[in-house]
């Protein structure tokens, strides 16, 4: 247990520190830093999903002016490692995917290479694909572990035997789609090689990963690679691993001696070569007694990998800590398709694993008879069930009782297909979101006394839009005790002491413990009243609080949907959510990653879907005009508040983490409303008006 | 690629400089030809920029009809008071299309022409009968959500997404064309083809021939209008169907019924059956329902896309309910 550090500053709202920078256009983003004379690389993708290189043709292409370079599997350089298969740049000639990239031209501007790009001719020799994923397949697998290293399948008692004699049983699929992560900024790299060092302005969620991914590749020491990163239009995890784009913004920078080199992906190309989220398909089945309490809970995923490189979203994890059940059990299968990699998206594993669950938690509540803020009260466990910890806090049920008092759930009449106002059928539901209490090991910060009362404080974190600049510098002066205005942060910068990738909500647990750490060993050393010059710094401490607490965050969502009766038009005209989420940093951030998590979770509900298309092997409707998000008339108001949590044993800060858990339970939630509202029952994403016509 | 730009002076000048090259296209506000050529769909080697020609006005003609010029921006149009008072169903078709942005470039000709938004059409890498004849259709068997259900052929089962065209078309628009060999006027309802055989056809005009206006004719008095467009959101989405509807009902009886579907055909779909059915029968939902459910008796859809027989004939007969409403 730690002594939660005394709060001045944490708590207050000051605005963003980057703010003005961003509105007034004077941030530079990886794309806009300035360079001399930078030459721009644009990719080309293979048109077939699997395959070998036969031929790569590039005359036309090199024959257009202003062509420096071309980069292919015939000639580029031999990279360093190919352990990771979605970095090896034209280090084979197979395609795995369609998709992939199977040149690169580099030219004076971005317009020739985009035209040169154009006229290579790579000729592929065909393979047939399979880009099909189902439960039908006989070739599904168990990953060794899923992702976050968790187990595949657990297991406690016996789950058959106690759904036989459970009086209400479910047993459903539900599935959700294939959805692609689209930060604002898209990918970008500007690369430039001098003396053998790299340096990159990069779009990512770590300037630290990064840096080791690219040593590894390039068989550089990790101190000749620096990567710059202040800021970040959004990543949603696409940005947290690298991927192929920055490994050819450097081997073409390398093409080019002497000339720094940018390459932007476009918002097509980000369909296949920056990650997604699979689509899952979740069995549950649940079996409770007349009193609504969970005898037997059992969640079968599936989903899909690539079969270059595995990735396995851990979709059955939250079912292993949300509710009681003396009986439960929990799989993972996956299939390796010819597509691309799949890889985190926000709230990986919480996010689609408490879909499926959480609409069978209404199902059931409804066979029951019993309301379903009150159902789910009922299997509130005292102890993390399958690891039997104790939770470190769990608040659940202070979310769903506040939320429903906010929400005005209590004059619910639950008979769904009710309501009818002015031509549109009305209904509320709820859903419950948790996301863990992640810590990510490997963060180190200096913090040195600049004048009188200043201190710089320096960890390599990084700020996606989230509020890190103005957050850690927070923490930092809490934890040295001097004003907000007397801290100078600087992140986003490989300079600057090593840090954690900014993912799994984990970046002010990590950073923040970090930079308490460092200030203590300051205040230690220099007192009170350091002198110019002086420095301290320290890594980030352990905290064996895990080994004996379960620690996670919570959360209620209450959603009102309404559907057309003639059309089946679906709108959320109102979101609300309550969340205990341990201390808040600063409010108004806070409310900012809430609302924003929210916001993504109704867009996801009503809204994304990467539609593949197996005879090719890619998701069709690539852009902004056929791969619909959110528009602001979808979203007229979503609320999110949060109950008092007093933790001591996540970190000194007392946080629990707030990038993800908006997105969790929210299309559960309004699948739920839309079935009181029409009595048809959705289990496949997206909510579409086809369901109820 | 690199193209020649030019700039024409007036109409005349606009298709002379157009006249004699195969690989034209006249550019107007460019949201969609620019789109087209930054994805390699459309390649032209020379464009005439017409967004400057003196066609940007909406003129009352004397008949107590309306001219709208063929570079007339969709937003100042929508905005217009006359099409606001006297052609609601246009006001409101341009209103429920893309955004406020590119409304503001968007032409009333350009929008006409504005091509499938079928995401095959869209991908070089995909086969379509449109872009390349002979290749195949990559949405039959595919994704068809946005595709006909209406009028298609096995060679192409593309919709036309215009909003603003499907308003036209109820109100027997007739459009001006200015070509190589002179003036005509084509009514807007045969301005789009059928895919047929020839699906890389949109429509009846020639690269070099240039929209100039398009003609309303007058409604009588007691003429109600009005847009319903569905849409996968709230804003900013195609219209997986629309519906234009021009009714007049006296003492009961429908005297005039105009019907344009949007979202389900190769171009904006004339409901003339309906209207066969509508005409002289008293206003009321058993007729609505009888008159739509003609016109879909030739709907074909695809698998995907069953869902638009259903949803059109309930926002059909929803607008003409409603406009019959209003009526009395
Ligand atoms: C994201 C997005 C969403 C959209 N959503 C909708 C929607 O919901 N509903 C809707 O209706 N539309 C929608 N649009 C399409 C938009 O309405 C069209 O792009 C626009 O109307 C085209 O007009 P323009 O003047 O920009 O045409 P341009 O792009 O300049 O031209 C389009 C075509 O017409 C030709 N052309 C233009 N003017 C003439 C003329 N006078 N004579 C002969 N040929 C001519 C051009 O050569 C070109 O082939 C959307 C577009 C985008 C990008
Ligand atoms: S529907 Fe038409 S436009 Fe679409 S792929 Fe088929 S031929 Fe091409």
């Amino acid at each position: 247990m730690t002594d939660l550090l005394r709060t001045r500053v944490l708590g207050q709202s000051p605005r963003r520190v980057d703010g003005p920078a961003k509105v007034t256009g004077t941030a530079r983003y990886a794309g806009d830093q300035h360079v001399v004379d930078p030459a721009y690389a644009h990719l080309v993708q293979a048109e077939a999903a699997r395959g070998v290189v036969t031929g790569v043709d590039v005359s036309a292409a090199r024959a257009v002016d202003g062509v420096l370079a071309v980069l292919t599997p015939d000639d580029a350089p031999r990279l360093a490692s190919t352990e990771d298969a979605e970095l090896a740049a034209f280090q084979s000639h197979d395609v795995a995917f369609r998709g992939q990239v199977v040149a690169a031209v580099i030219a004076s501007t971005r317009e020739v290479a985009r035209e040169a790009a154009a006229l290579v001719r790579v000729e592929i020799d065909r393979q047939p694909h399979d880009a099909h994923l189902g439960t039908d397949r006989d070739d599904l697998y168990a990953p060794e572990k899923v992702n976050t290293g968790a187990e595949t399948d657990t297991s406690r008692g016996d789950v058959a035997t106690a759904l036989a004699h459970s009086p209400f049983t479910l047993d459903q699929t539900y599935t959700t789609a294939w959805y692609n992560n689209n930060p604002m900024e898209p990918h970008t790299t500007t690369a430039l090689w001098l003396d053998g060092d790299l340096a990159l302005y990069e779009s990512t969620q770590g300037v630290h990963t990064t840096r080791e991914a690219m040593a590894k590749v390039f068989g550089l020491d990790p101190e000749r690679v620096h990567v710059i990163a202040p800021h970040v239009g959004g990543g949603f995890g696409s940005k947290g691993t690298p991927h192929v784009h920055t490994v050819i913004a450097a081997m073409a920078a390398r093409a080019v001696p002497g000339t720094p080199v940018k390459l932007a992906l476009t918002r097509q190309q980000m369909f296949s070569l920056v990650g997604y989220r699979t689509p899952t398909i979740q069995r549950v089945r649940l079996g409770c007694d007349a009193a609504g309490r969970l005898a037997s809970l059992e969640v079968d995923a599936v989903s899909q990998t690539s079969r270059i490189k595995e990735f396995a979203e851990q979709t059955a994890v939250p079912a292993r800590m949300m509710y009681a059940a003396p009986n439960r059990r929990t799989t993972h299968r996956l299939a390796a398709l010819d597509v691309p990699v799949p890889s985190w998206m926000r709230a990986p594993g919480e996010c689609p694993g408490m879909f499926g669950p959480e609409v069978a938690m209404d199902e059931l509540a409804n066979a029951c008879g019993i309301d379903p803020v009150e159902f789910r009260v009922r299997n509130e466990p005292d102890v993390e069930p399958e690891s039997g910890k104790p939770f470190s806090s769990r608040n659940l049920v202070a979310c769903l009782r506040e939320g429903a008092r906010r929400f005005g759930w209590e004059h619910r009449d639950p008979t769904p297909r009710a309501r009818v106002e002015s031509g549109w059928f009305v209904g509320t539901g709820v859903a419950a979101s948790t996301y863990p209490v992640n810590r990510t090991p490997g963060s180190a910060a200096t913090i040195r006394c600049t004048g009188p009362r200043r201190y710089l404080v320096r960890i390599g974190a990084a700020d996606l839009g989230t509020g890190t600049w103005t957050s850690l510098a927070q923490v930092a002066a809490d934890a040295l005790g001097v004003d907000f205005a007397d801290v100078e942060l600087r992140i986003g910068d490989t300079a600057s002491p090593k840090a954690s990738v900014a993912g799994g909500s984990s970046g002010i647990t990590s950073w923040g413990s970090t930079v308490v750490a460092a200030a203590e060993a300051f205040r230690e050393e220099f007192g009170d009243d350091p002198a110019e010059g002086d420095e301290a710094g320290a890594e980030m401490p352990g905290n064996d609080a895990g080994d004996t607490y379960a620690m996670h965050a919570f959360g209620a969502q209450f959603a009102e949907v309404r559907v057309h009766v003639d059309t089946g038009e679906v709108r959320v005209p109102r979101l609300l959510g309550v969340f205990a989420v341990g201390r808040v940093v600063n409010p108004r951030l806070a409310r900012s990653q809430l609302v924003g998590g929210m916001t993504m979770g109704l867009s996801m509900a009503l809204h994304e879907h990467s539609v593949p298309d197996e005879r090719f092997g890619h998701v069709v409707n690539h852009d902004f005009a056929e791969y619909h998000i959110a528009t602001n008339s979808d979203v007229p108001h979503v609320e999110a508040h949060w109950v008092e949590e007093h933790d001591p044993h996540t970190n000194p800060m007392g946080t629990k983490g707030i990038g993800e858990i908006g997105i969790v339970g929210t299309a559960a939630a309004i699948v739920n409303a839309a079935h009181h509202a029409t009595g048809v029952r959705v289990r496949d994403l997206p909510v579409t008006l086809d369901h109820f016509l | 690629m690199p193209f020649d730009y030019r700039r024409a002076p007036d109409p005349e000048g606009a298709v002379a400089a157009a006249t004699g090259w195969p690989g034209v296209a006249f550019l107007a506000g460019g949201t969609n030809l620019v789109d087209h050529m930054k994805l390699g769909l459309a390649a032209p080697d020379v464009l005439v920029d017409i967004s400057r020609l003196p066609l940007d006005t909406v003129a009352e003609l004397p008949d107590g009809g309306l001219r709208i010029g063929a570079t007339v921006r969709n937003a100042d149009l929508a905005a217009h008071p006359v099409v606001r008072r006297d052609y609601p169903v246009l006001a409101r078709a341009l209103l429920s299309g893309a955004s406020g942005q590119i409304r503001n470039l968007a032409t009333t000709g350009g929008n006409l022409l504005q091509r499938t938004r079928c995401v095959y059409f869209q991908d070089l890498t995909t086969p379509c009968n449109k872009r390349e004849p002979g290749t195949g259709c990559s949405a039959i068997g595919g994704y068809t959500r946005h595709h006909a259900i209406l009028g298609a052929s096995a060679h192409c089962v593309a919709t036309h997404p215009s909003d603003m065209a499907v308003a036209m078309a109820a109100l027997d628009a007739q459009v001006a064309v200015l070509g190589p060999a002179g003036r005509r006027v084509v009514p807007l309802v045969e301005l789009h083809r059928l895919p047929g055989e020839e699906p890389h056809r949109d429509t009846v005009l020639s690269p070099s021939d240039l929209i100039t206006s398009v003609d309303l004719p007058p409604l009588p008095p007691g003429t109600r209008s009005q847009y319903r467009k569905v849409r996968d959101r709230a804003s900013f989405a195609f219209a997986l169907v629309s519906v234009a509807a021009v009714l007049r009902v006296e003492d009961g009886v429908v005297r005039d019924a105009r019907i344009a579907l949007g979202g389900v055909a190769h171009k904006p779909w004339r409901a003339r059956r309906a209207e066969d059915v509508l005409l002289g029968s008293p206003a009321d939902e058993e007729v609505f329902r009888r008159a739509i459910d003609a016109e879909l008796a030739g709907a074909a859809p695809l698998e995907g896309n069953g869902f638009k027989v259903p949803l059109t004939r309930n926002l059909a007969v929803s607008a003409l309910r409603e406009l019959s409403r209003e009526e009395r």
